[in-house]
């Protein structure tokens, strides 16, 4: 196992974390890098808050009549749970975070083609959520993450007006992100990246990105809607005046359905790269991994219908949608199938980043394939509204989009910092992750099975057993967040230099020193070569 | 079962519950067997081909056409099966018998209100005869509910300001959960209730040992007069109104041109608002907020009450 010789790394002099100091240098930066750290932060932040309230709802179903609270405390935590995650973190965690930072280095760019609209894009964030924090502590929100009328317009009595304006104004943070990237992938990429040379995370950002300006305008405008009834009780969704409820529904999830795919796609795109880092092999059916990203976000548009078959929609618009949803669950089965082909006589690496990507494969293989039970309607009758779909959705957020998150938080944190983080404690958090995660869903599939529903602040006895395992794992699940946190902020101050190219990986953010320059490359590369091109005996780790 | 401490399926209560529980368990066979293909290939290949020397770098390959289609059009054929398979078992869920018995339901945060047709009334409870279809009209006073019976392997959306219909056979006598499993407030979890699946026999002791046991239609006929109906829709009115006699069932002409079947959800809107049937004036008050859902529903069942499409026919001819 002798090595070649390499010199022992070191950083550069001048890079884009020391080029400049002060809060100004920071919070008027226009620079991708620093912006992807501004929301590295804040998103850390509401995943905290997010994940409190995930651990006191978990912490009360300990006990079939509430361990803690009252159904009215407990309400708010559930909704607070799902909004927070689903709005304040999920939806930006991979977008803005590893987006923001590698999609012009992937690209071979000095920027995102309009710097300062990006960090414009942090304050509205910013403004938002912190609208939001405000509405939750001065009393929180009720209604359930789906915000569903007319409960939402006419019977709820919490803070549903300044949490709705929270999530309106954060919506046109993503909006502005998302053609921000559009415009970056289209214009700004390096002499010779021709679209198909483009690491396949680049192909997924672009999908998420389309998603993020079609659907996030959608759940503005509900949003509004929703306002004018509570405020000036124009009948919209209330049938006691004059409206439909049902057509919320169909609102919410017209934007709710491909807004899953922005939390999952970027994933998907991660794992593509953690996978050809990993095995140093190129990604089996690289067009057929790019194109399924693009089907993906197409279908996604087209399916919203499978939320509602039980609310007396037609059975034919039911018929449609059913068959819809099964036809988007084939591009991301060719995602699987092809990520594990790519391992088939691979290197495949036992380190950190690998482990969550292979973590991903298997959570999202049952993540998806539960789907199926939802996208039928003669199982849906039975399925939905319980734990099952609760497990379901966790299985693809958690297992799926988180564990992708990480994965590549884990991938390029050497490139973010210059540092490497411990790898045994790493491996160790990841293990807890996948254990804890499981320990906590897995039972939820049960409980959905046999007839708990979702939402419930207390429940039957019958399912105290299954509700404990659940609490369980979660606690587990929790620690392995939480060893992340200090091992990463560690080694930020003692950990090793990393050297530009730790993992001996391909791509452009590997040709550069870590931490890169402002202006990430010295002269503008010249792409002569597709993406994962890996020479068999040319591995250069260092 | 009681070995595993926790319950592993729900009891199986209902003609559609087998036959759910079936396709349940294909969903479920289907999902273990890629999952664990899955799984033990990536953990095969992970140990296998685990990576050697540092700098190893292993040969590359572009990938394989036959292999994309393989794995593109299996799985597209399986969807197919499974998607004709579901969509029959849910048009069955959908769809009752003929000779149902009719229940009928209104929701409210947080309790179900429960009336039959001969009379009783429940609240967050439900009698019902073992071995015979039993369709529920439902609505809701007030948000969203959903009446579900995990038992029954049956749930549908109780939705203000329409009906929706659910239907089940009870096969086995017993006590089983019914519960809200749409999200409705602060009670929702304690809008739960229980389903008496009885014998016959015990059913027809039962609604015989009810107080108050007048029918839904006598009630809607006290009603109809109360609300002064008759002034309009009674025999021999001064101004007329469409007549209800054998009007259930039965093809009405709007003003507007359109023809509609004078269900009972057409009657709600009919009665909490003129619907401008053709030939008449459109003179009917609205009757919101002055008659509830139960009060609509004991309408209906009065209207329901006078004679049967046919007759009307019958007696044209």
């Amino acid at each position: 196992m002798s090595t070649v010789a390499v010199e022992a790394p070191s950083l550069p002099e001048v890079h884009y974390l020391n080029a400049d100091y002060g809060w100004r240098s920071w919070l008027f930066t226009t620079d991708h890098k620093r912006i992807a750290w501004l929301y590295l932060f804040s998103i850390t932040f509401m995943f905290a808050i997010g994940g409190l309230a995930a651990t006191l709802m978990r912490l009360n179903l300990v006990e079939p009549s509430g361990l803690l609270f009252e159904p009215a405390s407990y309400d708010k935590l559930f909704t607070a749970h799902g909004l927070v995650m689903i709005f304040f973190f999920l939806t930006q965690s991979i977008p803005t975070v590893l987006g923001n930072f590698l999609i012009p280095i992937m690209i071979g760019a000095r920027d995102v083609a309009f710097p300062k609209l990006n960090l414009l894009s942090w304050y509205i964030y910013v403004l938002g959520a912190t609208i939001f924090i405000i509405s939750l502590v001065t009393g929180g929100i009720d209604t359930g993450w789906t915000l569903y009328t007319p409960l939402s317009t006419t019977y709820a009595n919490t803070n549903v007006l300044s949490a709705t304006v929270g999530i309106f104004i954060t919506g046109f943070s993503s909006i502005l992100t998302g053609l921000n990237f559009m415009v970056t992938i289209h214009k700004m990429r390096a002499p010779g990246m021709t679209w198909f040379r483009l690491p396949l995370f680049i192909w997924a950002m672009y999908a998420t990105s389309v998603i993020f300006v079609l659907a996030m305008p959608v759940i503005a405008i509900t949003l509004a809607l929703i306002a004018l009834e509570r405020i000036w009780h124009v009948g919209i969704f209330d049938p006691g005046l004059g409206g439909d409820p049902i057509l919320f529904q169909h609102l919410f999830w017209f934007f709710g359905h491909p807004e899953v795919y922005i939390l999952i796609l970027p994933s998907m795109g991660v794992i593509s790269e953690l996978v050809a880092a990993g095995c140093r092999k190129r990604i089996f059916g690289y067009s057929f991994v790019a194109f399924s990203s693009v089907a993906i976000a197409a279908i996604s548009f087209m399916v919203w219908g499978h939320h509602m078959f039980l609310t007396g929609q037609s059975v034919y618009a039911g018929l449609v949608f059913s068959a819809l949803s099964f036809a988007v669950a084939i591009p991301s089965a060719v995602k699987v199938f092809n990520w594990t082909a790519t391992m088939h006589k691979a290197s495949v690496s036992y380190d950190t980043p690998m482990l969550y990507a292979i973590g991903f494969i298997g959570l999202f293989t049952i993540g998806g394939l539960t789907g199926l039970f939802l996208a039928s309607m003669g199982a849906d009758v039975h399925l939905h509204d319980t734990y099952f779909v609760v497990a379901h959705f966790h299985y693809v957020m958690v297992g799926g989009a988180i564990m992708g998150y990480m994965g590549g938080l884990h991938l390029w944190w050497p490139k973010m910092t210059g540092k490497l983080y411990p790898e045994a404690w790493a491996r160790f958090a990841c293990l807890l992750v996948f254990v804890g995660f499981n320990l906590t869903f897995g039972p939820q599939f049960i409980l959905g099975y046999v007839g708990m529903p979702r939402r419930y602040a207390v429940y039957p006895a019958e399912f105290q057993v299954l509700n404990v395992m659940s609490s369980a794992g979660a606690s587990i699940l929790a620690v392995g967040y939480v060893i992340p946190l200090i091992y990463f902020a560690w080694s930020v101050f003692k950990g090793p230099i990393a050297g530009p190219n730790p993992w001996g990986a391909k791509g452009l953010e590997w040709t550069i020193a870590s931490p890169p320059p402002t202006h990430n490359f010295h002269e503008t590369p010249i792409v002569t070569e597709e993406a994962y091109a890996y020479e068999p005996e040319a591995a250069h780790v260092g | 079962m009681a070995l595993l401490f926790f319950p592993i399926h729900p009891p199986q209560a209902s003609s559609i519950a087998v036959e759910w529980d079936y396709f349940f368990y294909v969903l479920t066979a289907i999902t273990v067997f890629f999952s664990a293909l899955i799984f033990g290939l990536v953990f095969y290949f992970a140990i296998k081909y685990r990576r050697k020397e540092k700098d190893e770098v292993p040969p590359q390959n572009e990938g394989n056409l036959p292999l994309e289609l393989a794995w593109t059009i299996i799985p597209a054929g399986i969807c197919v099966v499974l998607f004709v398979w579901s969509s029959v078992l849910f048009i069955k869920t959908q769809r009752p018998p003929a000779n149902a018995t009719e229940v009928f339901v209104v929701a409210k945060q947080w309790m179900w209100k429960v009336q039959h047709p001969e009379g009783p009334r429940e609240i967050n409870q439900l009698h019902v005869p073992v071995g015979e279809p039993v369709k529920l009209t439902m609505t809701s006073e007030d948000v969203i509910h959903d009446f579900g019976v995990p038992a029954f392997r049956v749930k549908k959306d109780v939705v203000p300001g329409i009906y929706s219909t659910e239907w089940f056979t009870p096969t086995e006598v017993g006590e089983y959960h019914l519960f809200c499993d749409q999200y409705c407030g602060t009670g929702h979890s304690h809008m739960v209730g229980t389903i008496v699946v009885m014998k016959p026999d015990d059913y027809e002791h039962w609604l015989a040992s009810q107080m108050n046991v007048q029918p839904m239609a006598e009630r809607g006929q006290r009603l109809f007069g109360q609300l002064g109906c008759n002034t309009c829709h009674g025999e021999g009115a001064k101004t007329p109104g469409p007549p209800l006699q054998g009007l259930y069932g039965t093809e009405v002409k709007l003003q507007n041109g359109q023809t509609v079947t004078a269900d009972d959800e057409y009657l709600r809107n009919a009665v909490l608002g003129p619907q401008g049937v053709a030939g008449y004036p459109t003179l009917m008050p609205t009757f919101q907020g002055q008659v509830n859902e139960e009060e609509v529903l004991q309408l209906i069942a009065y209207i329901k009450s006078l004679g049967p499409p046919e007759e009307r026919k019958v007696a044209k001819q």
